[in-house]
């Protein structure tokens, strides 16, 4: 009796503890959820649509054109720009480098949140969800699949984030044993989550190998999926800069005094990383470029909009990277990261959208609609991520826990 | 190595070999006798009759043949019709081609399909399986001739391509579209014997035919093959899609798939082992206390 007397009482405690930080805190008239709330809203019914009526009256996508934005954006850019997490956890726990510990955990948030969400998107993309079950269970395993692949990775990667991450839910919940246990699957769980990364970074560039007609030649060559590997490295350190930066204003409460100054120190550390993989990565480009000679393709407008991604967003950002490392500069580096994720974002954008079917008469062009569901994503994410880092303990040990 | 250290890799291992499986690439098929049709486009007369019986057939949208004026634009295969017959102004006179799915020898759509909704049936024809498939549409991006199609307005949409009439195969009889023929332009038999034909027919008549047969060697040999009295750039086939079978461009990716699985793990183990011992950062923890002092 008294055993379960003392169970329903936890329970209840637990759920009250739940429900309490459920609650919104802060103000709720702020620019963000101004903008971010009517975007979900409209989002929702735009999604009411397409369940129920059919991609076809909400997308604009076509027979020839099966991949839009929700797939180009979310899904391929989205993965790439989360290559931060297995980045940073390589760094802390197999290189055992402790001055980047102070970012894991928001960084490893930021990864799972970004699958979570983008695997999510991909669910709204796929014509028939419901039987999204099959990769994974029943007879029909398509071995010899990039996509089932993926599919196997996000759902292991998700699944191993979230132990990297669990650690904080456990302190957050004062499960102290939990915790512990947790904690010590934490070298397991980033190796393989750095296994997985290697694979399916390189595998979303892999999904385009069959489309060799159909991709530009100055953007499909066999070696995408490497490009991809390489540059979701750089993509993942400069989405730390631009992210830590956001989140030093926003969540400034909830940071430890003294982590302004050391995130500054990191910053400068993650900028020697990048400028290095960018510039790995251009010397990669240029050398793909002049074996293949394909200097006569450089006439048109895609030519100039190849020079425009590879030296404008790569080439530059990197010297800037590397100008602002020497000179100490975080404000270069600043820029550079912006202009590094503009880069990426142009590639993955170019491979799985504006150069595929480039050739065409009628070209695709995301409808309103879409455009609306890819920010619902992303407010979404961030609306989820709001309320973790406010919660829990992320950005700082201790703040409300001692 | 330690009670712990032994736990934790051997979690890796077991993580990793969860996932090998997939890796192993899709067996060669040997080269037994697949089935095909042969499309001789100098025997078409347009009478659109295989359009018909596809439709009849597959209970889709039967177009009207003598009416809808169809043959005066160009169409594509659609969501609604597996097969079209269209026509072109050439040097030689009109040229009327039927188009469908080529069913690729090696088919890029079977092999970049996640669930094996789009399979490879034993004989050739390349069939699409409701019960599979997740509607990714990865089949659409890897077909090396556009001729997968999609439901996009359906709330639970349907991949339509041709099935090379499967059913009708397994029961013995011929393709609906080659039954419906009357001019002998579509000839079903084993891809061996109608190679056989289309050569001696370009033999016999060597000024009738350009010396080409279309789908012999492009993208691995298709179970579809065309005879033509004009280039075949000339009525809308590509001429870009090259002679390797599609499947080989992901081949190498998939080869290094163990290596990577087994050899990652292994080798960020030792580097974690020489990285040393000195920081407890393996537990997890949080202490940015330590690490305002250590990076001063």
């Amino acid at each position: 009796m008294n055993k379960e007397a003392v169970v329903y009482a936890s329970f209840g405690n637990f759920f009250r503890f739940l429900i309490q930080e459920m609650k919104p805190r802060g103000p709720w008239f702020t620019p963000f959820n101004v903008i971010s709330i009517p975007i979900i809203l409209i989002g929702v019914i735009i999604l009411y649509f397409r369940f129920v009526y059919g991609l076809g009256s909400v997308v604009n996508l076509s027979q020839e054109v099966p991949w839009g934005l929700w797939k180009g954006l979310n899904v391929v850019t989205g993965v790439a720009l989360a290559g931060g997490a297995y980045v940073i956890t390589f760094v802390v726990y197999v290189m055992k480098v402790d001055k980047y510990h102070s970012i894991v955990r928001i960084t490893v948030l930021n990864g799972f949140m970004a699958y979570t969400f983008y695997a999510g998107a991909l669910l709204l993309d796929l014509g028939r969800p419901w039987f999204g079950y099959n990769p994974y269970i029943g007879n029909s395993f398509g071995f010899s699949s990039i996509l089932f692949l993926i599919c196997w990775h996000f759902l292991l990667y998700m699944l191993a984030a979230f132990i990297e991450f669990s650690p904080a839910v456990a302190e957050w919940m004062h499960w102290e044993k939990a915790r512990k246990f947790l904690a010590s699957l934490t070298l397991a769980t980033v190796i393989l989550g750095i296994t997985l990364s290697l694979l399916h970074q390189s595998g979303l560039g892999a999904l385009y190998l069959m489309a060799k007609t159909k991709i530009h030649p100055l953007w499909w060559s066999e070696f995408i999926p490497i490009q991809f590997f390489v540059s979701s490295v750089y993509a993942g350190l400069a989405m730390i800069i631009v992210e830590g930066t956001i989140s030093h204003r926003v969540f400034k409460n909830f940071m430890e005094p003294n982590s302004h100054r050391s995130f500054e120190d990191i910053v400068l550390g993650l900028a020697k990383g990048a400028a290095i993989t960018m510039f790995v990565y251009y010397f990669f480009k240029a050398l793909l470029f002049i074996h293949e000679k394909q200097w006569e393709l450089l006439n048109d407008g895609f030519g100039l909009w190849f020079l425009l991604e590879v030296i404008g967003f790569v080439l530059i950002p990197a010297l800037m990277f590397a100008f602002g490392f020497k000179h100490k500069s975080v404000k270069v580096i600043k820029i550079a990261a912006v202009m590094a994720l503009i880069g990426i974002l142009l590639n993955r954008l170019n491979i799985s959208i504006i150069c595929f079917n480039w050739y065409a008469d009628v070209r695709y062009f995301p409808s309103w609609q879409e455009f609306i569901v890819s920010m619902t994503v992303v407010f979404v994410q961030i609306w989820v991520f709001r309320w973790v880092v406010t919660r829990m303990p992320v950005l700082s040990s201790n703040h409300q826990h001692t | 190595m330690d009670r712990r250290g032994f736990l934790k890799t051997s979690l890796v291992v077991a993580g990793t070999a969860l996932t090998s499986k997939k890796a192993c690439a899709q067996e060669q098929r040997n080269s037994e006798e697949f089935v095909g049709v042969l499309v001789d486009t100098t025997r078409c007369i347009g009478c659109r009759a295989c359009e018909v019986a596809c439709s009849d057939e597959h209970d889709m949208f039967v177009p009207d043949v003598v009416n809808d004026g169809a043959l005066d634009e160009h169409r594509k295969t659609s969501d609604k019709q597996w097969t079209v017959v269209n026509k072109f102004e050439t040097g030689k006179g009109d040229v009327f081609v039927k188009r469908q799915c080529m069913h690729c020898y090696q088919a890029a759509c079977a092999t970049a399909c996640p669930t094996e909704a789009m399979k490879q049936m034993e004989g050739g024809p390349v069939i699409w399986r409701g019960n599979k498939c997740i509607g990714c549409r990865i089949c659409m991006i890897s077909c090396p001739f556009n001729l997968v199609k999609f439901e996009f307005n359906e709330w639970n949409p349907k991949i339509q391509k041709c099935s090379l009439c499967f059913e009708r195969l397994e029961e013995g009889k011929k393709p609906a579209c080659v039954k419906a023929c009357p001019s002998d332009a579509l000839m079903f038999g084993t891809r061996l014997n109608n190679l056989k034909i289309a050569r001696h027919r370009i033999y016999s008549h060597p000024d009738k035919y350009v010396h080409h047969i279309y789908g012999e060697n492009e993208v691995g040999g298709t179970g579809y093959i065309y005879l033509s009295a004009v280039p075949f750039d000339q009525l809308g086939f590509p001429n870009d899609v090259g002679n390797t079978p599609y499947p080989e461009y992901t081949k190498e990716f998939l080869y290094s798939v163990p290596m990577v699985l087994f050899g990652a793990p292994a080798f960020l183990l030792g580097l974690n082992a020489l990285a040393g011992n000195n920081k407890p950062s393996i537990e997890g923890e949080f202490d940015t206390n330590n690490e305002g002092a250590n990076d001063e």
